[in-house]
């Protein structure tokens, strides 16, 4: 996919550059004045895209006076990092990030085991009824979350997992899994089948083929989902919010909307520390994995 | 050979986990919660059954219109945004751009991968009128613009809602719609350049259609995602001022946490999975009449 785009885009550069090069000089000055408002467009995007993000980084080292009496664009005084240190004591935020990692990577863990496998019995094996139970799986990406909330908070509180992070990871697992098993059975779809079939004629069961054969093929395909995936758990706020009943077991989202009601009137440093704290990992994964993300994402758009 | 493929006891250890968490967490909450329905109560008081009670007064509730309309006016209006901004996007990453759009690209796609709930509170700041005037009200005081409260009115806080989810999704949908406008094919293009099409009339009269069904799936993509909107309008206005930002999503939890009415609260749940049905089963209908057409 990526490959076949690279290659055109580089098709549609080499005709705009095989143009004759001499007019194009003469024109000069009249060429630049024509791409101006291009350029324009292009500065107001950035600029509106990155602001946002200095503003808050210069804001995290300013003081509750710098805030009230200097104007927006004003640097901060020094660079002192008090805010950040407010922000793990009092905000209380190296809980929250354990909490959070705590909940989301066996989540992550159990979405990509069962979900690769359950893409796999229902790509590549056959059987009877296999097309129904990839639609049932396909209904629950569409159904809104809001419908399971309220019995699985009965059930958990019934069962006393209420006050533990199990709620957490039971529901994210499962509500991870419709869109994972979806997306590995798009991607099985691409593996010939051929080559499994070789697999059990050379004696393999179908266990060691999928285990031996079906998992390679697919690793960076199960890289990519488990990204995905990552970005919608770590990000998310409503399961977050209704399964934290005490403030020991916030995550990172639930503790940053909590956060600025903590002193009555907001105090603004730490605020702004704290928004710095929460965008900081997926901001630097990013930063790092930026393509794969885009890929993975994109691919995940069914999900809305 | 089939015999392989379709042995049962693979089936059930490749397929058996999936299956049986995605029951017991999905399926069985939401046949669960369609009993709730018919119900009033919570675990703690218990639950009396009440018939289609909750029903009528869902119909009946002002404050359910109000947030279905909030719902709705929401959902279209950035459904309609993001896919026209995502675009336009689109189209300059094409077409003006071209080699140098990858690093655009992904500078704009960024925001998806942030929290919500550190968007909505930096935008809070950027919008801030007093104490502290933010960065957007400083902007148009130096035009000799008064500050707006922009939370304190239902319209202004239904644009930064807006313009918000906009800021986080444009550079998404813009990927999205991009991968859809390089597989339409360079000769194409070039012939019709040669016929005379270039600029507006290139793209209304080629690129457009080529492009008409990745600009539906993205619809669908987008309705599908607004109609559930929540971390965004819990985090930048939590529903106010009054419930004018209130969406189904946000009405039911209220309900159902603040107020412990578990019964309404899944009776709203419910309505809300209806009108996703809807709009998914609308717009696939007419994607699909189209797809013939064409």
């Amino acid at each position: 996919m990526s490959a076949t785009t690279d290659s055109r885009h580089l098709e549609l550069h080499t005709v705009a550059i095989s143009s004759p090069r001499e007019p194009r000089r003469r024109r000069g000055a009249r060429d630049f004045f024509a791409r101006l408002p291009l350029r324009a467009i292009i500065a107001v995007l950035l600029v509106i895209e990155i602001y946002p993000m200095v503003w808050m980084l210069l804001g995290s080292f300013k003081t509750q006076s710098e805030f009230l009496n200097e104007p927006f664009w004003a640097l901060p005084s020094s660079w002192s990092f008090d805010n950040y240190v407010e922000v793990f004591t009092t905000g209380n935020f190296g809980q929250y990030i354990v909490n959070s990692v705590l909940a989301v990577f066996p989540s992550l863990f159990f979405i990509l085991l069962f979900g690769v496998a359950a893409g796999f019995a229902l790509e590549v094996l056959v059987w009877k009824g296999r097309g129904p139970v990839l639609l049932l799986f396909l209904a629950g990406i569409m159904v809104p979350a809001q419908m399971i909330l309220l019995p699985l908070f009965t059930i958990y509180f019934r069962t006393g997992l209420t006050g533990s992070l199990w709620p957490l990871i039971l529901t994210y697992t499962a509500i991870g899994l419709p869109l994972t098993v979806f997306m590995m059975a798009t991607f099985f779809r691409t593996v010939p089948r051929e080559i499994f079939e070789a697999a059990t004629l050379d004696g393999a069961s179908m266990l060691r083929a999928f285990w031996s054969v079906g998992l390679p093929l697919v690793r960076n395909a199960i890289f990519t989902v488990g990204l995905v995936q990552f970005f919608f758990l770590w990000n998310d706020l409503l399961i977050a919010l209704t399964f934290t009943t005490s403030s020991s077991l916030r995550t990172i989202q639930v503790g940053l909307l909590n956060f600025t009601g903590q002193y009555g009137a907001v105090q603004y440093g730490p605020t702004f520390a704290a928004i710095a704290v929460s965008v900081f990992g997926t901001l630097m994964l990013y930063l790092f994995l930026n393509q794969q993300v885009m890929k993975g994402l994109t691919a995940g758009s069914v999900k809305g | 050979m089939d015999k392989a493929l379709g042995d049962k006891r693979t089936i059930l250890i490749l397929l058996g986990p999936a299956l049986l968490v995605y029951s017991l967490i999905m399926l069985v909450p939401i046949v669960w919660s369609l009993g709730y329905t018919v119900m009033d109560g919570n675990p703690i008081i218990g639950f009396q059954f009440t018939g289609f009670d909750n029903f009528a007064t869902f119909f009946s509730d002002p404050a359910a219109w109000e947030a279905i309309g909030f719902t709705l006016k929401y959902a279209l209006v950035l459904t309609v945004l993001q896919v026209a901004v995502g675009y336009g996007l689109a189209l300059l990453y094409v077409f003006w751009l071209r080699k140098a759009s990858s690093l655009i690209r992904t500078i704009v796609f960024f925001p998806v991968v942030l929290p919500t709930v550190a968007v909505a509170l930096l935008f809070q700041r950027l919008f801030e009128a007093a104490p502290t005037t933010g960065p957007v009200n400083a902007l148009l005081n130096s035009f000799g613009i008064a500050s707006v409260d922009w939370f304190g009115t239902p319209d202004a806080s239904f644009w930064i809602v807006i313009l918000m989810d906009l800021w986080r999704s444009m550079g998404f949908y813009a990927v999205l719609l991009y991968a859809g406008l390089v597989d339409i094919p360079d000769e194409l293009l070039e012939s019709a350049r040669l016929d005379g099409a270039h600029g507006w009339k290139l793209v209304r009269s080629i690129v457009l259609p080529l492009s008409l069904p990745v600009l539906l799936s993205s619809l669908i993509f987008s309705i599908n995602g607004t109609l559930k909107v929540f971390d965004t309008v819990v985090a930048l206005t939590n529903g106010g001022p009054g419930n004018a930002t209130t969406p189904l999503t946000l009405y039911m939890f209220q309900t159902s946490f603040t107020y412990g009415d578990y019964g309404y609260g899944s009776t709203i749940a419910l309505m809300l999975t209806i009108l996703c049905l809807l709009f998914t089963v609308f717009i696939f209908r007419s994607t699909r009449r189209d797809l013939t057409k064409g």
